[in-house]
């Protein structure tokens, strides 16, 4: 409630302010970025103000990040195949994802929405599948979503920048900026991109008014949670894994997914396309 | 001179109003898409271009008809040609607005088509094919409008055209390399990964776009008083031929690569083409047609007697014609998404109504081209009589 009343306060001051002149508008939705982006690596969860912040605070009405906000330069998850027994264990994840971010059913599967789901090692690795293979693997039902890759191909090819990365590494998408020409979706070596075919909202079962339900002409995907790490919270996925997805900074040598890369062989979706995908997968 | 435009036989009213009608259904159809949504179409998550942009695919290379005549005119002085220049720049018009067509109706959100203007994005090839296909289409529109004013009055065209018509040249080449590039720079689409997929863009459109060109100078001189010439055909009957062996050519250097080394993520959509792949392959007989329509086009007309009948000349341009569209407007474009990402296979089939939509975006594509044509013919219908 506090967070959207601020933020009516910031739009109402920033549309006055267009009376005087646009700049201080601009330099809102400018500096929010800027600073971001001079901020060192910092601890996962640290309640922070930087410099800049704090300079700008007093001069310019500015967009605030909420003190337990959890902050990275580049987010990054790692799955840990070995602790999946069955498809039971994957549902949940997917069951919550779905859940609160309003990604519908739809009727036909050619127009299907899906954020994180699961499929084979030879659908997900698809250039690493052998014809002879460990039992286990073979037929282990693995989660797989967005990479949100640091050099991510969906991020070059917008002609709008509806799609960007954000200071955090996150690949978003503007939905009301997706002018839904798909060209993202080509350009995606992942399959990750989902295009709204029809209306979306009458195939929402249970619609959760805290996020936006999208409409039809645009292309949705999964935001690692961009807006519970807002609120200091662990991606809805991660929570529901029962410890088989781990979550945190990448740039940090002491995070607990670098101590878990650090300690075991990972993998990553065809890593020799050069997209360094920030999803690593022990298998 | 527009109203030359306007003033016509009752056979030309019959044939706008044919025309007419065409769009008409194209357009209620589009408003049904727009209203609905995307899901009308063939389209799905897994091939989600198809058709449409296929036809922009396609057409950008009949707008080069235009730099195939206005390369020997401008810069070889070969003077023939200075006779169908308009022609082939009021061919180029229609075919370019007819890309742009295509790319508006295969958006999800049509209305905020202007955000790739403010919010300009130079990293991506849209934005490029934007401003080249837009480009072409004004220079085209200048340069065919101002020439054939001028021609109409007996004077010679302004000074500032000529550059206009420099620029115009490479700038034609430009609009198949960025659309190309459209495809040929995505990480993990092995079929669209190729360094020759401009040349392959550049061969096929000089094949298909003097060949349509061919066959509209024959129609004219069947249905007005002006004679394109013989000389003039049969000069863009050799361009057709090398530019036809050129794009076979470059089709089997990518057949030899893509085979020859074995790597699955390049051959498996070829063998979807051409051979099914997982039990799929609902373009076998469409692609082995295409194939068979350019080899026998190329066996026509490297015979220099068949080549020099304007009616077996016709056929291979209808057979060029056809077999570079089913190459581009129907293979090109879907088979780079079959097998998808994940080596999984969904198949793409356009529905009626996508198809409506299209045969509209022809149709104002026709109606154009038609005015343009109506235009030109009737100033140069006065100037040799």
């Amino acid at each position: 409630m506090m967070e959207k009343s601020r933020r009516r306060f910031l739009k109402i001051a920033g549309i006055s302010a267009l009376g005087l002149g646009a700049k201080p508008v601009l330099d809102v939705f400018a500096s929010s970025e800027e600073d971001v982006v001079v901020e060192a690596p910092v601890q996962e969860g640290a309640p922070h103000v930087t410099e800049t912040e704090a300079h700008h605070a007093a001069t310019e009405p500015r967009i605030m990040r909420s003190p337990n906000a959890k902050v990275a330069p580049q987010w990054a998850m790692v799955i840990d195949t070995r602790k999946i027994q069955s498809h039971s264990d994957v549902e949940p994840m997917i069951e919550a994802c779905h859940k609160i971010h309003n990604v519908p059913h739809m009727p036909d599967k050619k127009h299907e929405i899906k954020w994180i789901w699961e499929t084979e090692f030879k659908h997900a690795f698809p250039n690493l599948a052998s014809e002879y293979m460990a039992k286990r693997v073979e037929h282990l039902g693995l989660p797989v979503l967005c990479n949100h890759c640091e050099n991510p191909p969906c991020v070059r090819v917008c002609p709008t920048k509806a799609t960007f990365k954000n200071s955090q590494g996150i690949v978003m998408m503007d939905y009301h900026r997706c002018i839904g020409c798909r060209f993202c979706m080509a350009a995606c070596p992942y399959g990750a991109r989902s295009f709204n075919f029809f209306d979306p909202k009458p195939h929402i079962e249970e619609e959760n008014k805290k996020f936006p339900t999208r409409m039809r002409g645009v292309v949705e995907k999964c935001n690692f949670c961009a807006e519970r790490l807002a609120v200091g919270q662990k991606p809805a996925c991660v929570e529901a894994s029962n410890g088989i997805m781990a979550f945190g900074n990448l740039h940090d040598p002491n995070s607990e997914v670098r101590e878990i890369i650090h300690s075991n062989y990972t993998i990553r979706r065809k890593q020799n396309l050069g997209t360094r995908p920030a999803v690593y997968y022990i298998i | 001179m527009l109203e030359l435009a306007i003033k016509g036989s009752k056979k030309y009213y019959g044939w706008l109003a044919v025309v007419l009608g065409v769009i008409g259904a194209g357009f209620v159809t589009y408003l049904w898409q727009y209203f609905a949504g995307l899901g009308i179409t063939g389209l799905s998550r897994d091939v989600s271009w198809g058709f449409y942009i296929a036809q922009l695919t396609f057409l950008v290379g009949v707008a080069a008809a235009a730099v195939m005549v206005v390369l020997p005119y401008y810069l070889h002085d070969y003077k023939a040609f200075g006779r169908i220049t308009i022609l082939a720049e009021f061919l180029a018009i229609p075919s370019v607005l007819m890309c742009l067509l295509f790319v508006l109706v295969d958006l999800g959100q049509p209305m905020r088509m202007l955000n790739v203007i403010f919010y300009p994005s130079p990293n991506s090839v849209l934005f490029w094919d934007m401003i080249v296909l837009n480009g072409y289409l004004l220079l085209n529109l200048l340069i065919g409008w101002n020439v054939l004013e001028a021609e109409r009055q007996g004077i010679h065209y302004p000074n500032w055209v000529k550059p206009l018509i420099y620029i115009s040249i490479p700038w034609a080449v430009s609009i198949h390399t960025v659309t190309a590039f459209l495809y040929a720079g995505l990480p993990g689409r092995g079929f669209w990964l190729t360094a020759i997929m401009a040349p392959r863009f550049l061969s096929s459109a000089f094949a298909a776009g003097p060949s349509l060109l061919i066959l509209l100078c024959l129609l004219i001189r069947r249905i007005s008083n002006f004679d394109p010439g013989r000389e003039q055909i049969q000069s863009l009957a050799k361009i057709v031929t090398y530019a036809i062996i050129l794009n076979v050519f470059f089709f089997l250097c990518e057949v030899f690569t893509v085979f020859y080394s074995q790597i699955p993520e390049h051959m498996d959509h070829f063998k979807y083409l051409f051979v099914g792949f997982n039990g799929h392959g609902a373009l076998i007989p469409w692609m082995w047609t295409a194939m068979g329509l350019m080899l026998f086009a190329i066996l026509m007309l490297v015979i220099p007697s068949v080549r020099r009948n304007e009616a077996t000349l016709a056929i291979a341009c209808i057979a060029i014609f056809i077999g570079t569209w089913i190459d581009k407007g129907l293979g090109l474009i879907s088979a780079g998404f079959i097998p998808n990402p994940l080596h999984e296979v969904t198949e793409y089939i356009p529905t009626v109504p996508e198809i409506i939509i299209t045969l509209g975006v022809y149709g104002i594509g026709a109606l154009v081209l038609t005015l343009l044509y109506k235009m030109a013919i009737s100033i140069k219908e006065d100037a040799s009589a």
